[in-house]
């Protein structure tokens, strides 16, 4: 008691010949103002890195090559009439939708099988399972380019046994895409299972108790019970994987390059030839904005889900 | 609430009390996991295979998938080339940097966002969130040119160099480092802050000693996260480094090791593997953490 009541004249005795210093203190201790300086690097670095690059990439999309001419919608009207354009559309349509539900569905039965057995060795399983989601895309893709090599390729050594011919890996336009999907859902697939398994978990065993005593099947049990209950998960797995899945640039990169004859680039793939490799900003800037509009409506629905969500906890 | 779930019992079943049909499943789904085990762990397994092998072992095709003649020198070559451990100095120094950086951005402005309701506190949070999902690939031209209009201007080499990246990297972590710390914290009861703030704790204190110690295992995770994503960031080194004593690990394999009509993939395979290595050791023993980073990224805390 006796210390409080000195360390208290203390602090007053301190505090009274500098009113100045106090009155600071006192700006700094309010809220709202400590709460700015705390956030103000974060919006300093969303504002000058995140921000201020979005918009100027719409400014350099009107450019002309040389970056010296307004020239307003000239690049996208040029795009439009290119037949690569409207093939890189389709591509990356195809690759991030067929990626996506092939991720899902191994994601979603690996996910049942991992929770099917014994909890102690679930552990061991998905520690193992998880590994192609930890290495840098950027190393796992280039085992799989040696996987696909057109000489040595240790597939078509062991198709061979089979009677199956070579295999074309990254040479034919159908090859070459089914490679980069399949590349694409190896990487990606396990994020899913994670996620899955984690909503498995959280579904009360008390639903499946009494869904058995009203005598559901195994179909009834997963479409009247798993699925509702993982609806909310499942929702924003898939929106956030169509979102890193159509954006995606190093597999396609350091597979095949776009090639064979562009039928595998998606947008950061062309882009990134276009505007780096080929030194045409404008236009490299121009054609990956044409990723705005499906990342923005995947983000407006994630966004509904995480707010629903955050409202029903 | 994210708090962080580690579930290592999982449905507790006894074995001698099982039905035959369960035991048939529990069977097949041995089966399919073993089956998806191998689909998942090929690709690495293959490039331990390759980086045990001399080129004249891989150049005589034989079984790809066996080592006749296992040996050491891939690594012994790398690990003693200059140009190599440059890239991975870079990539070690990058990811540090970066993992501070971010972390000394995201921890105050997610207590901020989390505890001190404030103007425009929940558009910010949201806006942190929208910003998570703005991918690299929609921003590397307009910061290419950015960065080049800055270098004309002042004068300071900002292109070809690595540190240029420490800056550009923690748009990649510091939303989401945010974002899940916003949810750890959000978990943390208000009566223990409040309880810190009549004691007469500032809010620097508050901060310090009650909510970083409480939520270290977020703080784990998002540390983790920073890590592995500066760690594996491919598309950023490629555009702004081109000289080859810049480049971090990955681009500096995949352009300096394939180059030219020889492919030597025991070289590219070792590379490839010890390029890995980091984000799998890391894995390997914080495996918990790492998966409460996942799960508590893509849920609201």
């Amino acid at each position: 008691m006796a210390d409080v009541v000195v360390e208290q004249g203390r602090r007053a005795r301190a505090a009274s010949p500098r009113k100045k210093n106090a009155s600071l203190r006192n700006v700094l201790g309010r809220k709202s103002s400590v709460a700015f300086f705390l956030t103000l690097p974060l919006i300093l670095l969303i504002a000058l890195l995140v921000l201020y690059p979005a918009f100027y990439s719409l400014y350099l999309a009107t450019l002309n090559k040389a970056m010296t001419k307004f020239v307003g919608l000239g690049n996208f009207t040029f795009l439009f009439k290119r037949e690569t354009f409207w093939m890189v559309v389709r591509q990356s349509c195809i690759f991030a939708i067929t990626a996506v539900f092939f991720k899902a569905l191994i994601g979603f039965i690996v996910a049942h099988f991992v929770h099917n057995i014994p909890g102690k060795k679930q552990r061991k399983w998905r520690g193992m399972l998880l590994v192609p989601w930890v290495i840098p895309p950027a190393m796992s893709t280039l085992a799989w380019l040696w996987l696909f090599d057109p000489s040595y390729s240790a597939f078509n050594y062991t198709l061979s046994f089979f009677g199956v011919g070579p295999i074309p890996w990254l040479g034919d336009t159908f090859w070459a895409r089914f490679s980069v999907i399949l590349v694409n859902v190896w990487y990606g697939a396990p994020f899913f299972l994670i996620m899955y398994l984690a909503a498995l978990k959280s579904v009360p065993d008390q639903l499946y108790e009494a869904a058995a005593i009203d005598g559901a099947n195994w179909w009834q049990k997963m479409w009247y019970v798993t699925l509702p209950m993982m609806r909310n998960i499942i929702a924003i797995t898939t929106l956030f994987s169509l979102i890193v899945t159509f954006a995606n640039f190093d597999i396609v990169r350091i597979l095949t390059s776009g090639g064979p004859l562009d039928r595998t680039h998606l947008f950061a793939t062309w882009a990134f030839q276009v505007g780096i490799q080929s030194n045409d900003i404008p236009l490299g800037a121009c054609v990956s904005l044409f990723m705005v509009p499906i990342l923005a409506v995947a983000a407006i629905f994630i966004l509904r889900d995480v707010n629903k969500r955050g409202n029903e906890a | 609430m994210s708090t962080l779930v580690i579930d290592k019992a999982g449905p507790t079943r006894k074995l001698g009390s099982m039905s035959r049909d369960r035991i048939w499943a529990l069977r097949w789904s041995y089966f399919f996991l073993v089956l998806f085990a191998i689909f998942f762990l090929t690709p690495p397994v293959y490039m331990l295979i390759t980086s045990l092998k001399s080129s004249a072992e891989i150049s005589a095709a034989t079984n790809p998938w066996w080592v006749f003649h296992p040996t050491l020198s891939n690594y012994v070559e790398l690990l003693t080339s200059n140009q190599f451990l440059r890239f991975f100095w870079n990539s070690s120094i990058i990811s540090i940097v970066v993992v501070i950086v971010t972390m000394l951005i995201s921890i105050p402005a997610a207590f901020a966002l989390a505890r001190m309701k404030f103007w425009g506190s929940a558009t910010l949070a949201t806006g942190v969130f929208l910003t998570y999902l703005i991918p690299d690939s929609l921003l590397f031209i307009p910061l290419f040119k950015m960065l080049a209009v800055i270098q004309d201007f002042t004068g300071i080499t900002l292109l070809n160099r690595w540190y240029v990246l420490v800056f550009i990297y923690p748009t990649l972590t510091v939303p989401f480092c945010t974002w899940i710390m916003i949810g750890y914290f959000a978990s943390i009861p208000k009566e223990l802050d409040e309880a810190a703030i009549i004691d007469g704790a500032s809010w620097l204190q508050t901060l310090l000693r009650i909510f970083i110690p409480v939520a270290l295992p977020g703080l784990i995770a998002a540390t983790i996260f920073a890590f592995t994503v500066s760690w594996a960031q491919f598309l950023y080194p490629l555009v702004f480094t081109t000289s080859i004593d810049q480049l971090v690990l990955p681009v500096g394999i995949t352009t300096t090791l394939i180059k030219g009509d020889v492919f030597n993939w025991g070289q590219i395979m070792t590379g490839a593997l010890l390029g890995a290595a980091p984000p799998l050791v890391i894995y390997a023993f914080l495996m918990d953490y790492y998966i409460a980073g996942l799960t508590a990224g893509a849920t609201k805390g």
